[in-house]
């Protein structure tokens, strides 16, 4: 029982910055091992490079005991490591039967065999316990939970030694993740080695034998599940208690008294829920919380990208409550958002950085019958994007021919144009260089210093506790606590992060 | 830091491009002048009647009724849509005209607003149905395909209305100039649809939508009256084809341009529109509109048989996209 099944050595993942520095990993036949880390600690990636779907930098792994290093997912899976990820990768229109054993169709003469197929779906199926959902109907009609298990029943019916989860419960409800549970308990019986990720620290406990904790892409610990509790799991993951060290950079607080933006009671279930926040002039306010914990759907709802159910906002001194039901509304009463996916919603790629950057503001750029004034636009885009350091070679140049860091000066060119009260930034330094990086916090700065009121959403903690006046935490849906800068730590941050998700892990243990 | 690196400067330099003169904002086009030329030049080799002011006038007479639907058909497929009911509906809305003027006693000048009218408000249908019922704008505009042309039937009872002189003058060169009314108009047309394109705020949303919807739903924009309007723009100039259709044939027919919507797609595709939408020029779906139309007359002219015609028409469409999009590629490669 305590020989290795999968080992990792050393573990190295460069991208544009190194990810992982040296991952240390040992998943042993019979185990439960989960793996925790903050966001951006280097779960995902490490799941990732294990599962073949992409390859390492550095180091080196062993599969029972012989040297592996997958070339892609299909040569793991031929050595027996499957994963389950978060998000499903089911086609909904084919029957479950056919999603089961999608690239493996049982064929007489090239024509699939219906029997065969709906006989070993439905052992598959029933293996499970999903013995309600019928092998032909549509994928697509079952819920979300049960497409869930549909995938892990899929992974499962391969030849499986190596089995990893990320965040499978998630979707699931209390009933379906006990069923879940008691099926890996029995894979467990059966000598796989699983691979475990959740946020749901009391599940940890429930289930996993050890548990190896990651932070900032190297391994922090590796210990016997039963000999740290939730709260101690969140320590190793945040490393040392309180740690100051980040409160030298911070950036000096301009932040006033009156109120620019009150959110009372916003809902729009699953992912909001209730989230009361305020926001007041030349303020900066950050919220944290783990990937997946509604931060982004709040902007949304907040920015009317998504219709509220429940809750209002009031615009400084205005008390009539409102909620938009279009951008149009919100950006018309003062309100900008800078969205986390620059090229899902973010920028028009294809076209030139001019047409991007003055795209909400062309009323200022045209006379009444809306003739464009074309040499204002040109020289008021290069005024401001020369401003914001912008790396480009014309501004006719389309935005998706940039880096990054350059995409977003323009996503953000584009609102500091059209000017608002309110900036709303979802993740505004993913996937952008140190320098860039640096400009933005330059430009948070002032507009803070010009009065304007901020909320930065981002899962770099780092970030939020250099730059904000006041941090709010999510966790599930909820705001499970805010901090100011004499009372935050990163500690406390992280327990309130995962406090969410612990509140329900009590429901289904 | 940004001197480092020679290949990158300050964006200031590129406010001069912008202001660029009408030379450099012409390249695009010199392509397409070029296969223009070499058709004229190899149909007027093969024919010695080709390179005459008789084909010169029987190429502006044939062209405006194309031309001003390709104009609507291009801004429809900038906004990512697409409007296969032009055809029905222009032969609807030259019903409207032959059946007031024949039967009702219309003057001119009274019928065609009304038949603008008609043509507009098919389109606003195909607009509305579309855009607020989420429905693809090919089913919509389909189903006003076969509507559209139902009506027009039913508006002449399936005859065809001949109305006579009072309308030819429009189609008919006017004295002293070699072209007619309608060949000026649809000129105008083109002109005021590519500074409507290029110059004007609606223009500029219209690239936009059809390029990330989503994208300008987050920057604050209500895209569907604009998406609306380009439908019922595309109605309208339908309905003003129809009028110069009905001066062409001295006649309403309800079996007039079957099939033109085809036609029209094909000008725009040529001339460098995208389907996808986000991309397209009126100037170059002109251009488009032109080449078909010397292929039509030219092949005629040599005397090619109708297979051959629809072969050779075919292939040259499939070749001009083929072009356009290894130029395309070629141009990305060497940004």
């Amino acid at each position: 029982m305590t020989r290795s099944l999968l080992e990792t050595r050393g573990v190295i993942k460069d991208y544009a910055v190194r990810v992982l520095h040296g991952v240390d990993l040992d998943v042993r036949a019979g185990e439960i091992h989960a793996l925790l880390g903050a966001n951006g600690a280097g779960k995902s990636t490490l799941c990732r490079i294990i599962a073949g779907l992409t390859r390492s930098s550095g180091g080196t792994m062993t599969l029972g005991g012989e040297t592996y290093s997958p070339r892609d997912k299909q040569q793991a899976e031929s050595c027996g490591i499957q994963i389950v990820q978060q998000e499903l990768n089911l086609l909904s229109t084919l029957s479950v039967a056919e999603n089961l054993f999608f690239n493996r169709l049982p064929r007489r003469l090239g024509v699939i065999d219906r029997g065969a197929l709906r006989r070993r779906a439905r052992v598959a199926l029933d293996r499970i316990g999903l013995n309600e959902i019928d092998a032909d109907t549509a994928t697509g009609t079952l819920g979300v939970g049960q497409q869930q298990l549909v995938e892990i029943a899929s992974a499962l019916d391969r030849d499986c030694r190596v089995l990893i989860l990320d965040e499978p419960t998630a979707a699931l409800t209390g009933d379906e993740s006990r069923r879940l549970f008691r099926w890996l308990d029995e894979l467990r019986s059966q000598g796989v080695g699983m691979i475990y990720i959740s946020h749901r620290l009391e599940e940890v406990t429930r289930l996993a034998d050890r548990l190896t904790v990651l932070r900032d892409g190297r391994t922090a610990a590796t210990v016997a599940a039963h000999e740290v509790s939730p709260d101690g799991m969140v320590q190793l993951m945040t490393g040392e208690t309180s740690d100051e060290s980040s409160h030298a950079g911070q950036w000096r607080s301009h932040a006033g008294s009156h109120s620019l933006l009150r959110v009372v009671g916003l809902s729009r279930l699953p992912m909001v829920d209730n989230v009361s926040l305020e926001v007041r002039a030349g303020e900066r306010l950050g919220i944290a919380g783990l990937v997946g914990s509604g931060r982004t759907e709040l902007l949304r709802a907040i920015f009317g990208a998504d219709r509220a159910e429940a809750g209002e906002l009031y615009l400084g001194e205005d008390p009539t409550p409102r909620r938009f039901d279009h951008p149009s509304a919100a950006v018309a009463h003062g309100m900008a958002m800078v969205t986390e996916d620059r090229k899902q919603n973010g920028l028009l790629l294809s076209l030139s950085l001019l047409i991007n950057t003055t795209l909400c503001s062309l009323d200022r750029f045209s006379s009444k019958l809306g003739y464009l004034h074309r040499r204002a636009e040109a020289s008021e885009t290069a005024r401001l994007l020369e401003s914001l350091e912008t790396r480009c070679t014309s501004i006719e140049q389309a935005v998706g021919t940039l880096s990054g860091g350059n995409q977003q000066k323009v996503a953000v060119a584009k609102w500091l144009l059209r000017d608002a009260d309110v900036f709303l930034f979802d993740e505004p330094t993913r996937g952008i260089d140190v320098a860039a990086r640096r400009r933005l916090y330059r430009l948070f700065d002032s507009l803070a210093r010009h009065g304007k009121g901020l909320v930065i959403v981002s899962s770099d903690l780092d970030e939020l506790l250099e730059t904000c006046d006041r941090i709010t935490v999510m966790s599930a849906g909820r705001v499970t606590g805010t901090f100011d800068r004499s009372s935050w730590s990163r500690d406390a941050i992280m327990r309130a992060s995962f406090a969410g998700y612990r509140r329900s892990g009590e429901e289904v243990a | 830091m940004k001197h480092q690196d020679v290949g990158e400067t300050s964006p200031k330099r590129s406010v001069r491009q912008t202001t660029s003169s009408l030379l450099a904002s012409s390249i695009p086009y010199v392509g397409m002048v070029a296969v223009l030329g070499v058709l004229v030049l190899i149909f007027g080799l093969m024919s010695r009647n080709f390179l005459s002011l008789t084909t010169l006038a029987s190429l502006a007479n044939q062209i405006p009724d194309l031309t001003v639907i390709s104009v609507g058909m291009t801004l429809v497929l900038i906004v990512a849509g697409i409007d296969l009911s032009v055809g029905s509906v222009l032969a609807l809305s030259s019903a409207v005209v032959g059946a007031l003027m024949v039967d009702g006693g219309w003057p001119l000048w009274a019928a065609v607003p009304a038949c603008l009218l008609a043509g507009a408000g098919c389109g606003c249908f195909n607009g509305v149905v579309s855009v607020y019922a989420r429905i693809p704008s090919f089913i919509v505009t389909l189903g006003m395909l076969e509507i559209a042309r139902g009506g027009a039937y039913l508006i002449t009872d399936s005859r065809t209305k001949y109305i006579g002189s009072s309308v030819e003058w429009i189609g008919t060169p006017m004295p002293g100039l070699f072209v007619s009314p309608a060949f000026l108009l649809a000129v105008a047309i083109v002109v005021c649809g590519q500074l409507l394109l290029t110059r004007t705020v609606f223009g500029r949303y219209l690239v936009a939508i059809g390029t990330n919807a989503e994208a300008v739903r987050m920057a604050g924009i209500r895209s569907e009256p604009y998406a609306i309007s380009v439908f019922a723009i595309s109605g309208l100039l339908a309905g003003l084809g129809g009028v110069i259709q009905t001066s062409r044939l001295s006649s309403a027919d309800p079996n007039a341009a079957v099939g033109l919507e085809l036609a029209a797609i094909a000008a725009c595709v040529i001339g460098g529109t995208s389907l996808a939408g986000g991309r397209g020029s009126i100037i170059s779906t002109f251009f488009g509109v032109l080449m078909i139309t010397v292929l039509q007359t030219g092949l005629a002219q040599v005397g090619a048989s109708d297979p051959t015609k629809r072969i050779i028409t075919g292939s040259v469409i499939v070749v001009a996209v083929l072009l356009d999009a290894l130029r395309r590629n070629w141009g990305k490669a060497h940004d």
